[in-house]
């Protein structure tokens, strides 16, 4: 997985939506509103979006949105990023709508020939408006795909955004994702980043604080074995006073899989009252597993509270061994060891019906099983492997 | 036959011998204390009883129901029925009390040959045994030890006892760092375990917790060896004299 020759790839095309007709995806217990993606293109007349939530919410493609609904384009400067007869997603929540229902976004991969998917959404979230999204990467076969995507979403005053985003695609396709969130005022945002199988995964994940008294909390988790790669470039700046962010990010790493974490914190001259923490956290199950964590702070304001940390290690001895001496096996040990270090990332997440899917979802990739929601079943060529202590893997 | 026999034991650790010849037999029904002072090797001794690896077993044999006890891993020495009870418990964020005990409960199950317990019947026993020793109903859901105070940790740790119901249990200073109350809350937990079809040894070094669990034999473990062996009494002759007088 470690190099990608683009030239093998064809760039997707708009597919025949009927091929993708028979796709669902379930939470049990959850109910969200879908919106689904094919190959990274949406569609408006999808009969399987659920987007008529109410009549405010506009969800349409990015053309439609500028030549329906211009001005709301036109307020946030979107027009320079925006190319001529581009394709993309559109979400525009008013002011003043709270959805406890969340939205969910799949995005299904369907490649019969390696194909280069790019995607771009936009994604404005208005005034005292409350939101959660789920947005979901899924491939439904083994087939080779590589994926860009690109997403702006803006948060404005009082507004909040519960964001998750599950990276579950094949080992054999990689995923670029380029994440802008910008807030205004007393904006709030949590994320949660959990990438679980995937060849090649790259996140780039960018908040900017363009208004006062906003806080953004990102979580991310990655799980990776074999020859996965996975990166996490987080990059926050600090552009008002009184913001504050929490970048809390873990990994478990097996086999020969690298990952990288980068977390930049940028506080700006009028930035004053600050607070950024930045915390990354690893586990190596083998002497193989690499991961290069780098924290990078660039304060130009003395009135600020800033922190980072980062530990690399191996499950805790001691722990391990109070397990065992209650009768729990080694295994069970480790993989209740495993568990609850990577659960933590989810503590701050509210909607309970997902947190319990995602446990599963991490117990089962632990344990080395497909795991993917019930009726998505990930086809891979190449099941994913097991975070188990094969003392072989080691020397 | 005796629950467990410990010949001739010597151990060490990077090459240092910690015991240098221990000889202890215990029957079932039977309470030992082995007092003696700190660094002398009793909790070295519980922790090769419990299948610490970090010791190398130089010369001798452990007994436990028949079986060679050295060859057994630390999960199936529990299975078989012994517990260890830390004198420092370990904390273990995210695994909470029920979790753990649940699991630990059904892979000794699993090893003898079980189907896991019921829920329901895990629920009942996990509430009948908290009222063993006045443990807090909060703390069940919290995580192993986390954040728990001195004797809410040995409070847990009785508590993990009583839910395993072992045979053999080595309660290694779980009288450190206890206020009187909560002594006698740990010590009348233990009274309440004690049956003539199990076995526990204290380890101490004040005779105080023998004023609440009354030991039928009091051994002294000295510079590695038992040196000396008696009744009950002789935990308050060693608390008037001190270990000196056994040189």
């Amino acid at each position: 997985m470690a190099s990608i020759d683009m030239d093998n790839y064809k760039k997707a095309v708009r597919p025949n939506e009927e091929d993708f007709i028979n796709f669902s995806c379930n939470i049990s217990q959850l109910k969200t509103f879908r919106i689904n993606q094919y190959n990274g293109f949406f569609f408006e007349n999808n009969k399987n979006n659920e987007i008529s939530i109410t009549k405010d919410i506009i969800i349409c493609t990015i053309q439609t949105a500028i030549e329906k609904h211009h001005s709301i384009i036109e307020s946030k400067n979107l027009l320079n990023s925006i190319e001529q007869n581009q394709e993309g997603l559109f979400i525009y929540i008013p002011d003043n709508i709270s959805l406890e229902i969340p939205l969910q976004i799949l995005d299904v991969i369907k490649a019969n020939e390696p194909i280069s998917i790019e995607s771009k959404s936009i994604i404005i979230v208005g005034e005292d408006s409350h939101i959660k999204l789920i947005y979901c990467d899924d491939t439904v076969n083994g087939n080779i795909s590589s994926t860009e995507s690109n997403i702006n979403i803006f948060l404005e005053n009082n507004s909040s955004l519960e964001y998750y985003k599950m990276e579950n695609i094949n080992n054999s396709s990689s995923i670029i994702t380029n994440t802008n969130f910008v807030l205004a005022n007393n904006a709030q945002l949590k994320t949660f980043w959990l990438s679980i199988n995937g060849g090649n995964i790259k996140n780039n994940l960018n908040v900017s604080f363009e208004g006062e008294y906003s806080k953004a909390d990102l979580n991310g988790l990655y799980l990776a074995d074999k020859e996965q790669v996975v990166d996490n470039l987080v990059y926050v700046s600090h552009n008002k006073p009184n913001c504050s962010s929490i970048q809390n990010y873990k990994g478990i790493l097996d086999d020969s899989a690298r990952a990288q974490f980068k977390g930049h914190i940028r506080v700006m001259k009028y930035a004053s009252f600050t607070e950024a923490m930045q915390n990354n956290r690893n586990i190596l199950l083998t002497d193989k597993a690499i991961v290069n964590t780098q924290p990078f702070l660039e304060i130009y304001n003395d009135d600020v509270k800033c922190s980072h940390g980062a530990t690399v290690g191996q499950l805790d001895e001691s722990a391990m061994f109070y397990m065992r001496s209650r009768g729990i096996s080694e295994r069970s040990a480790r993989m209740l060891l495993m568990f609850a270090f990577c659960t933590e990332i989810l503590s701050k997440a509210s909607i309970e019906e997902l947190v319990d899917k995602l446990q599963d979802i991490i117990k089962r990739r632990l344990h080395g099983e497909l795991s993917s929601c019930e009726n998505c079943v990930l086809l891979c060529n190449t099941p994913c492997g097991t975070f188990d202590i094969d003392m072989s893997k080691i020397n | 036959m005796s629950l467990l026999e410990i010949k001739d034991l010597h151990c060490s650790i990077k090459g240092k011998e910690i015991l240098k010849g221990v000889n202890l037999t215990v029957n079932k029904g039977e309470v030992h204390a082995i007092m003696g002072p700190n660094g002398n090797g009793k909790s070295t001794l519980a922790a090769i009883i419990a299948g610490k690896d970090i010791f190398e077993v130089t010369k001798g044999e452990v007994i436990y129901e028949g079986k060679n006890l050295l060859e057994l891993s630390v999960e199936e020495r529990a299975a078989e029925g012994i517990f260890l009870g830390f004198q420092y418990p370990v904390e273990i964020p995210g695994v909470s009390i029920s979790n753990f005990m649940k699991t630990a409960i059904n892979e000794q199950r699993k090893y003898k040959g079980l189907d896991p317990m019921p829920t329901m019947e895990f629920m009942k026993l996990m509430e009948e045994k908290k009222k063993i020793v006045e443990l807090d109903a909060k703390l069940a859901n919290r995580s192993v030890n986390e954040g728990f105070s001195g004797g809410e940790k040995k409070k847990n740790e009785i508590f993990q006892m009583a839910m395993l119901n072992p045979t053999l249990s080595i309660l290694d200073e779980t009288d450190s760092g206890l206020d009187i109350d909560a002594l006698r809350i740990v010590a009348s937990g233990v009274n309440a375990l004690r049956s003539s079809e199990n076995s526990t040894i204290l380890i101490t070094h004040y005779q105080r917790l023998l004023d609440y669990i009354v030991p039928d034999f009091v051994h002294v473990l000295f510079e590695g060896e038992i040196v000396k062996s008696g009744p009950k009494e002789l935990a308050l002759e060693l608390e008037e004299k001190g270990y000196e007088w056994l040189r």
